[in-house]
């Protein structure tokens, strides 16, 4: 490792900039492979469990919640759905704003991400940050810092779905 | 006055005659406690937000340094201060109530080092008497900032650091009784291509050993000279890359000798993966706990060596690397 002679780095460093490229220097290549022996890696495996189960759990949670609805209140079992979610979502809130929602995310990562309830998390926790800047500027503004892309890409991707189903119906003949 | 290529040694050995510290919940239930002037069990410190919170700590701590030197807020000349949020507001609203001349610095986390430096050059060449220098950090509005929402769910990578929520300060004085300013290495910026935010010990950890190799070379002494050479704040992961780069180099470093200001704040225990950082977290450890170690006599010398990461959120957005900087001083009792 040379770190001492660093001079050329920093031209490299201007170079870099220059061509907006990101060639990196040998020295910063050794680098790296330096820092990253020495780095703990993020248990992928142990996540992957952790999140199979906790998500796993949630939707448990949240199909008891379903049958709930349509067991003892006037729902279908496909009605029942959208109470169930709005529940789920309000369950979801409550941890938020109880500040112990982020907790279980550290532990669960994905598994408390990618269910209803990681959305409204997304959405709960930008509006509680910024209550600071006003209703409107702050709360109205930033409620969808982190969702509004997933709407986004999520309205996008089904009118793209939507649109092969249509053409595979209509001239595919499904 | 200047030593070899970028460091300066005080002849007239500028004191720090008195410091502040003041941290937050999570810091009092840390390692080091009792090191801080004033803890708060309070995350706003009963403000309407974060980052007045940062404000009103800042203040107690300018405030705990000149009452314990037996001065009044008039007396200082200068103070030279920054801190992490945009347009460093915190540290330059708790300026407002000090009638005083100010400088507001960026240096990222190595603002504290910064800043000591600049103190000490203007007291040693007699600039001025009384310069008041710090730096703060909370964690609440430097994750606003930087990361997500404090309350969001998202999974931190083991290379993560915990900003802490902390502001420390130091009167540095022509005269007086304290720990003597008698070195600063000034850092340059190096950027080794890294770009994670979740890993800036690695990134910062060339910074902190260049300017510690540079700070050796201009003052022709070996590491055994100090009792103890700190980083702040590295982390687990950038120290022990840090410590491996120096060995590698040669230089005769103990495990003993190295510490980093990220890995005294808190306990083992607490939620923090690769340990503290946020440029409150080495003001405090150093004119905290390391100064009162110092008056006890436990070190003599110290190296404390500030890294910053010169990121932004934009630009980590736009996919450019991190450049980094770290600054070093030299404490010595007499």
């Amino acid at each position: 490792m040379e770190i001492i002679n660093i001079d050329h780095v920093l031209e490299r460093g201007v170079k870099m900039s220059d061509q907006k490229k990101k060639n990196l220097s040998p020295v910063q290549q050794k680098y790296q492979k330096f820092a990253s022996d020495r780095e703990v890696k993020r248990p992928v495996l142990k996540n992957c469990l952790k999140a199979f189960l906790v998500g796993g759990l949630i939707c448990t949670l949240g199909q008891g919640v379903q049958t709930f609805y349509y067991t003892f209140f006037d729902f279908t079992e496909k009605s029942a759905g959208d109470p169930a979610v709005a529940t789920m979502i309000f369950f979801s809130v409550i941890l938020t704003g109880f500040g112990v929602y982020d907790r279980f995310a550290q532990f669960a990562g994905a598994g408390t991400a990618v269910p209803v309830t990681g959305f409204a998390n997304s959405v709960a926790s930008a509006a509680i940050e910024h209550r600071t800047e006003g209703y409107v500027l702050g709360v109205g503004g930033n409620m969808f810092k982190l969702a509004g892309s997933v709407i986004v890409f999520g309205t996008v991707a089904a009118f793209i779905i939507a649109l092969i189903k249509t053409i595979l119906i209509q001239w595919g003949g499904l | 006055m200047l030593a070899g290529h970028r460091t300066w040694e005080f002849e007239n050995q500028p004191v720090v005659s008195s410091t502040g510290t003041v941290g937050g919940p999570f810091e009092a239930k840390g390692r080091i406690p009792n090191d801080f002037d004033t803890l708060h069990d309070d995350l706003w410190v009963g403000q309407e937000s974060y980052e007045k919170a940062e404000k009103v700590m800042f203040e107690e701590a300018c405030m705990k340094s000149i009452e314990k030197a037996g001065l009044t807020k008039e007396d200082i000349q200068l103070i030279l201060a920054g801190n992490l949020v945009n347009q460093i507001t915190p540290t330059s609203f708790a300026a407002r109530s000090f009638p005083v001349p100010y400088f507001g610095l960026f240096g990222a986390c190595s603002t504290s080092m910064e800043g000591m430096a600049l103190a000490a050059y203007i007291v040693n060449t007699g600039g001025f008497k009384y310069v008041l220098t710090g730096s703060s950090s909370h964690n609440s509005s430097i994750e606003k900032q930087f990361r997500y929402p404090t309350e969001y769910g998202a999974q931190k990578p083991p290379t993560a650091q915990w900003t802490a929520t902390a502001a420390g300060t130091a009167l540095v004085t022509d005269t007086g009784v304290g720990p003597r300013v008698t070195s600063a290495t000034l850092g340059r910026v190096i950027d080794m291509g890294l770009s994670d935010p979740y890993n800036m010990g690695g990134a910062m950890a060339p910074a902190a050993v260049d300017t510690i190799e540079a700070h050796f070379r201009d003052r022709q002494i070996d590491p055994s000279y100090y009792d103890l050479i700190v980083t702040g704040d590295l982390g687990k992961i950038g120290q022990t890359i840090a410590y491996d780069l120096l060995t590698d180099h040669g230089m005769n470093i103990t495990k003993d000798q190295f510490r980093d200001c990220g890995l005294i704040i808190y306990r083992e225990d607490q939620p923090v993966l690769s340990g503290a950082s946020g440029s409150g977290c080495s003001a405090a450890v150093t004119y905290g706990h390391l100064f009162n170690r110092m008056k006890e006599g436990e070190f003599n010398r110290i190296l404390v060596v500030a890294t910053g990461a010169l990121l932004s959120p934009l630009s980590y957005q736009q996919k450019e690397s991190i450049p980094c900087i770290a600054h070093a001083v030299s404490f010595e009792n007499n």
